[in-house]
């Protein structure tokens, strides 16, 4: 009963339900920024450590494997 | 593996977000009832439906995991869910909103719709703890897969229990979208598109990052020569762990002189069979868990 009441309420007037609207939009983007931001932080961890990686592949005596290969091609590019 | 098609997905993805938008704002036409209010619609529920959608979709992966022991299968499954929980989430607080706008109220009890929806997300919240308690990562794979096809069943039955439920206040969109007029329903079902894109696109990122990391973390085994006792050693994590595939070399590790820089592989070389367990390279116990 009482929901049906509050279901027959009048609309909200534009300058009331504008903040309602902009909240409801706002959350969506706020959680695909957060989402985001949480994966540049990962991809951040990724070049951190392929950094690492590189840097032990081009250690005297690392393994002339793909990943010695990854090594040189990681010079050539940065030179 | 899963970073094919990304760029064209994630275009995609942001030509129907900015062509919903546009079409929310610009197109569709004011509700009698609701006014402005209602424009929250566009957003509240897509992101449920997608949600709901995500959730029995993840089940069905699951069911792919327990059918063929495949670990990727149980990966997809737990991102499609990790996402759709973040999905539902959106769907609670832009309906609570709704509800403040509309009712006057953040949260109706009465409302067998927003409860149901509440149990669900509930429900699928304790998805993550679960697999967080389980170490043994097939223990975890298999009895994850059976939550998800357990709650993945569970969705669809809670969401025509409540639409036979008596209760009309909440207003009923998957069957009556032929009541809507033209241009709402035609704003609507571009938003819907948006946010499911949005989702695949999320998805997919996450699958990449995953399968990304699980190459790392191979190449640093072999690079250390951990080989494959590294697998052995994972550190605790809800995450599954994906084969790292056929990119990672097999060739012979490096010798255990060589240093890790800034990590614990850093230091004085461990004897090769000291018998010590590896500790997955060295990986802090929040690495796996990204």
């Amino acid at each position: 009963m009482g929901a049906l009441t509050v279901a027959e309420l009048p609309a909200l007037p534009l300058h009331t339900a504008g903040p309602y609207v902009a909240a409801a939009y706002i959350v969506l983007f706020a959680l695909v920024l957060i989402y985001v931001a949480i994966m540049s932080i990962r991809l951040a961890r990724i070049e951190r450590e392929l950094g690492e990686l590189l840097e032990i592949s081009e250690q005297p005596g690392a393994p002339a494997g793909p990943a010695g290969e990854q090594g040189a091609t990681g010079r050539e590019s940065r030179s | 593996m899963y970073g094919k098609g990304l760029r064209i997905l994630s275009i995609a993805t942001v030509v129907a977000m900015a062509a919903a938008l546009a079409l929310v704002f610009f197109y569709a036409p004011l509700e009698a009832e609701q006014g402005f209010l209602q424009k929250i619609f566009y957003v509240h529920v897509p992101l449920a439906i997608v949600s709901l959608c995500g959730f029995v979709l993840g089940g069905l992966l699951a069911i792919q995991q327990l059918r063929t022991r495949d670990p990727r299968w149980d990966l997809r499954s737990y991102v499609t869910i990790h996402v759709s929980l973040i999905f539902a989430l959106g769907a609670l607080i832009t309906g609570s909103i709704w509800a403040k706008g509309s009712w006057g109220h953040w949260w109706v009890w009465s409302e067998p719709t927003l409860v149901s929806f509440l149990i669900v997300f509930l429900l699928y919240a304790t998805y993550q703890p679960l697999r967080f308690a389980i170490e043994d990562p097939e223990r975890q794979a298999r009895y994850a897969s059976v939550f998800a096809i357990t709650a993945g069943a569970f969705v669809p039955m809670n969401f025509i229990a409540v639409r036979l439920s008596t209760a009309y206040v909440h207003p009923r969109v998957l069957g009556s979208t032929s009541n809507l007029p033209a241009p709402m329903a035609l704003t609507f079902l571009v938003s819907l598109t948006a946010i499911a894109l949005l989702f695949a696109t999320l998805c997919m990122y996450e699958l990449t990052a995953k399968h990304a990391r699980a190459q790392l973390r191979a190449l640093r085994r072999r690079l250390a020569g951990d080989g494959e006792r590294g697998h052995e050693r994972r550190p605790r994590s809800a995450a599954p762990s994906p084969p790292a595939g056929p990119g990672i070399p097999t060739g012979p590790p490096m010798p255990a002189g060589a240093a890790m820089p800034g990590s614990a592989m850093s230091g004085p070389p461990r004897p090769a069979a000291s018998g010590l367990p590896t500790t997955g390279m060295g990986a802090p116990a929040t690495e796996g868990r990204g």
